[in-house]
């Protein structure tokens, strides 16, 4: 079995998606599917599994031309597209997961709970996941790990599928899930599978894929055996430019913190951290850091109000301040991005201007009248200053890529001019180009006398950024080391088994 | 283009429904389009746009209010009730302070909504669903279910149904005049742009700083309030209050019009422009069909027919997956 694309084009005005790309996916082996948000990767996919149509050009299984309509089509026959996070209804059982859609057809219309049971038993067997997956665990309990895993069940029982297409799987996974998961892709590749693995995690790739296919606005820039090429030849294939310069970080951002400590926290206690204190200066810009669950977005989000105080004290340029509410951290000059950008921030069906004023709308207002010209100039200011690449300042947000999205979530916290800014993983799922653009922002607002937290998983990133490391294990700080004692290795150690500096 | 865009493709579409609606019943009866119908129209709609662009207001913050012909009645009742004791027992009491009781017990009634719906995290539908029920039986206590006062005689009274202002009826004015601050607030204050995030998405709202339960228990009190000045309309129009005057279909009417009007159930989305042109549109069927003698019994089912239509053409043009599960 060999999936193959030819001559592909599709073009949402005003945007070419796809740009005359042809492309093998030979059986046996992973390719991976490599490119800036925006590059066609995603439409790609999304014609193989039927969900576009494409302008022109052909989608060819076995040299046969495929008519694909629907997701259903390419089910058919036998592709399967495993999304980031795939439909599990939550009340019923794995089993029933597995089999939604195809229970009556085997057992008539009375329900089979043992037989399907032992079926699916049987199938994790085969598929050596039973010590993962429990086939009576109901939907709601099981973790993203867990979900992928129903859906390439799915994949693999109820419709015998030969191509099988990640679409970001490892974005919500823990490290050992990940290792599972690539055991498992493994497995499906000496079974003789097709795969296709959509990632932006560049070492991953290198990890699992056997080719490398990179696409530039639309184009594919090239296909490469994995063996043959590196991660630096890959980004500059990506963005087409090197980019040796994409930390503004390191020892080449100045050091401009200040000796006037800004954000002051002293033994502050939650429901999730405990006696947590640390400071940071005008001008500094203070990385969390920490394993998942460490309790760091916790941290921030009783900073900013949204999670309540037990004991402690939070005091701004000196002055003690109670928060209890998001606009009481507002008031105080907290500013917070957080970490889910699409459901914690972005107003997606409103306007760049709509998202970027609703900081300040109480500041642009007359009586209360909010001023069309005044907000149409700050909305404008921010899209320029930030360089947010949008149509104009009337476009729906949910139309921008997500490094746009999160420049106008960065523009509308920089309107309301907050002493404090705290950002919780700033560039989850932000392709390349656009970090180094945000590291820019976060530079410059650091240099413009911003005090700056930032909670990041991505170890480059935190040492890129940072003028000092806070880790935190527990819920509880374990430690901070400054620029100059700042590895990766001292914050893992840090991070995992804890200790002093 | 830019006149265009700011109506929109929703409100442009129920724009050309309702000249096609008065256009086909025109054709049939030329009576239909004379003065007079046209002021009956305006008459029998107005009940109907005064819920309907208040509960446009919820609907935006992502709520809804079917409470609301039960809030009707209620303050009708006290209302009433108010007018005949400061009267000799049945009529000819003080008008104002039965139109103040009347606000005052329908902003009571709006703000517990509120309060329910924020504070005991209880679901917009089912906690007004409850309130429905519960709001109509005690207007139907305290009245003993009977229709109550006497308000013929009464000169506001009769100046708001039956007075008119510039040709236009009272009654109307005042719908205009509500709608219009309505979407004043909606549109170009700070309150109004919070109440869109609100209904976008919560959280960020809450994050954005938005004081979201303010928000909420005030938008419910709003309703209270419209429904309450509906509630004395409509005592004042059959000249005594009625316990379940407002909800014997009028509630419903208010929320299909909202949402023929553009309104998104998830909030965040509608107008009051597009909530009035649907009460309109909703308002000249019915009344054509009377006026051709059609079974009253079909204008229901025109009435949900339009609905489900509606609805319909709105998924096809946003492109929304009406589902999407795996198989």
């Amino acid at each position: 079995m060999r999936l193959e694309v030819r001559h592909i084009s599709k073009r949402f005005p005003p945007v070419q998606a796809l740009d005359d790309v042809s492309l093998e996916f030979p059986a046996g082996s992973v390719t991976a599917l490599l490119g800036e948000n925006g590059a066609g990767k995603s439409t790609l996919v999304r014609i193989i599994n039927g969900e576009h149509p494409p302008d022109t050009g052909r989608v060819l299984l076995d040299g046969q031309p495929l008519a694909l309509h629907s997701p259903a089509d390419a089910r058919r026959a036998g592709i399967r597209v495993i999304p980031q996070e795939p439909e599990i209804v939550p009340y019923v059982s794995v089993a029933e997961n597995v089999y939604i859609g195809a229970l009556s057809r085997r057992f008539g219309r009375v329900f089979d709970r043992a037989g399907l049971r032992r079926r699916v038993g049987e199938d994790l067997a085969r598929l050596g996941f039973s010590r993962i997956l429990d086939p009576d665990t109901p939907g709601r309990d099981l973790t993203a790990a867990q979900r992928q895993l129903v859906e390439i069940m799915r994949a693999l029982t109820t419709k015998a599928s030969t191509v099988i297409a990640f679409d970001e799987p490892t974005s919500s996974l823990s490290e050992q899930e990940v290792e599972a998961l690539f055991d498992l892709i493994r497995r499906l590749r000496a079974d003789g599978l097709a795969i296709i693995y959509v990632s932006h995690r560049l070492g991953e790739i290198f990890r699992i894929a056997d080719r490398v296919a990179v696409l530039r606005d639309g184009s594919l820039v090239g296909v490469a055996p994995a063996a043959e090429t590196d991660e630096a030849r890959v980004v500059r294939m990506m963005v087409g430019r090197d980019l040796s310069a994409m930390f503004v970080g390191g020892s080449r951002r100045p050091h401009v913190a200040g000796e006037r400590v800004v954000l002051s926290v002293s033994g502050l206690t939650t429901d999730a951290v405990t006696g947590v204190s640390l400071e940071v200066r005008a001008g500094e810009v203070v990385a969390l850091a920490g394993l998942v669950g460490a309790g760091r977005s916790e941290l921030c989000r009783a900073l900013a109000g949204d999670l309540p105080i037990r004991s402690g004290t939070i005091a701004i340029d000196g002055v003690v301040t109670r928060i209890r509410h998001p606009w009481e951290a507002i008031d105080a000059g907290i500013a917070y991005a957080p970490e889910e950008r699409k459901a914690q921030a972005l107003l997606l069906s409103r306007t760049v201007r709509d998202n970027i004023v609703i900081s300040v709308l109480d500041r642009l207002r007359r009586f209360r009248f909010v001023r069309g010209a005044a907000e149409r100039e700050v909305a404008a200011g921010y899209v320029e200053r930030l360089r947010i690449r949008t149509p104009s300042i009337e476009h729906e947000v949910r139309k921008l890529s997500g490094g746009n999205q999160q420049k106008v979530v960065l523009a509308r916290w920089l309107a309301r001019r907050p002493k404090v800014l705290i950002l919780d993983e700033p560039t989850r799922g932000i392709d390349v180009g656009a970090k180094a653009e945000i590291y820019q922002i976060i530079a410059d607002l650091a240099q413009s006398g911003i005090a700056i937290l930032v909670v990041s998983s991505e170890l480059p990133e935190v040492l890129g950024l940072a003028d000092r490391v806070v880790v935190m294990r527990g819920g509880r700080v374990a430690g901070s080391l400054d620029r100059g004692s700042a590895t990766e290795e001292a914050i893992l150690e840090l991070a995992l088994s804890g200790g002093n500096t | 283009m830019t006149l265009l865009r700011r109506i929109g493709a929703q409100n442009l579409s129920l724009l050309g429904a309702l000249v096609a609606v008065l256009a086909l019943f025109g054709y049939l009866n030329p009576d239909y389009l004379s003065w007079s119908n046209v002021r009956v129209i305006g008459n029998t709609v107005t009940m109907a746009g005064l819920l309907a662009v208040a509960q446009t207001a919820v609907i935006i913050c992502g709520g809804i209010d079917i409470s609301v012909g039960s809030q009707v009645g209620l303050a009708a009742i006290v209302g009433a009730m108010t007018f005949a004791k400061t009267g000799d027992g049945l009529a000819n009491g003080s008008a104002v302070a039965a139109i103040v009781v009347a606000i005052a017990v329908g902003a009571g009634c709006g703000l517990l909504n509120g309060a329910i719906i924020v504070y005991g995290r209880v679901n917009a539908i089912i906690a007004t669903l409850a309130m429905l029920a519960a709001y109509k039986g005690i207007a139907q206590l305290i009245s003993g279910g009977q229709a109550v006062g006497y308000l013929q005689g009464d000169d506001l009274f009769i100046f708001i149904v039956r007075g008119s202002v510039i040709g236009i009826s009272t009654m109307v004015w005042i719908m205009l005049v509500i709608a219009l601050a309505i979407h004043v607030l909606l549109k170009m204050t700070d309150i109004g742009r919070n109440i869109y995030a609100l209904g976008g998405n919560a959280t960020a709202a809450r994050l954005a700083g938005i004081n979201i339960n303010k928000y909420l228990l005030a938008v419910y009190a709003m309703v209270g309030v419209v429904a309450a000045i509906t509630g004395i309309i409509l005592a004042a129009r059959s000249g005594s209050a009625h316990p379940t005057a407002g909800s014997e279909g009028l509630e419903l009417k208010a929320i299909t019009a909202a949402f023929l009007g553009g309104c998104a159930i998830a909030g965040g989305r509608g107008g009051i422009g597009g909530t009035l042109l649907a009460v309109l549109l909703l308002g000249a069927l019915e009344n054509g069909l009377t006026v051709e003698g059609v079974n009253p019994f079909w204008q229901n089912v025109a009435q949900g027919a339009l609905l489900v239509a509606a609805v319909v053409i709105q998924q096809r043009r946003t492109g929304d997956r009406p589902v999407g599960l795996p198989a």
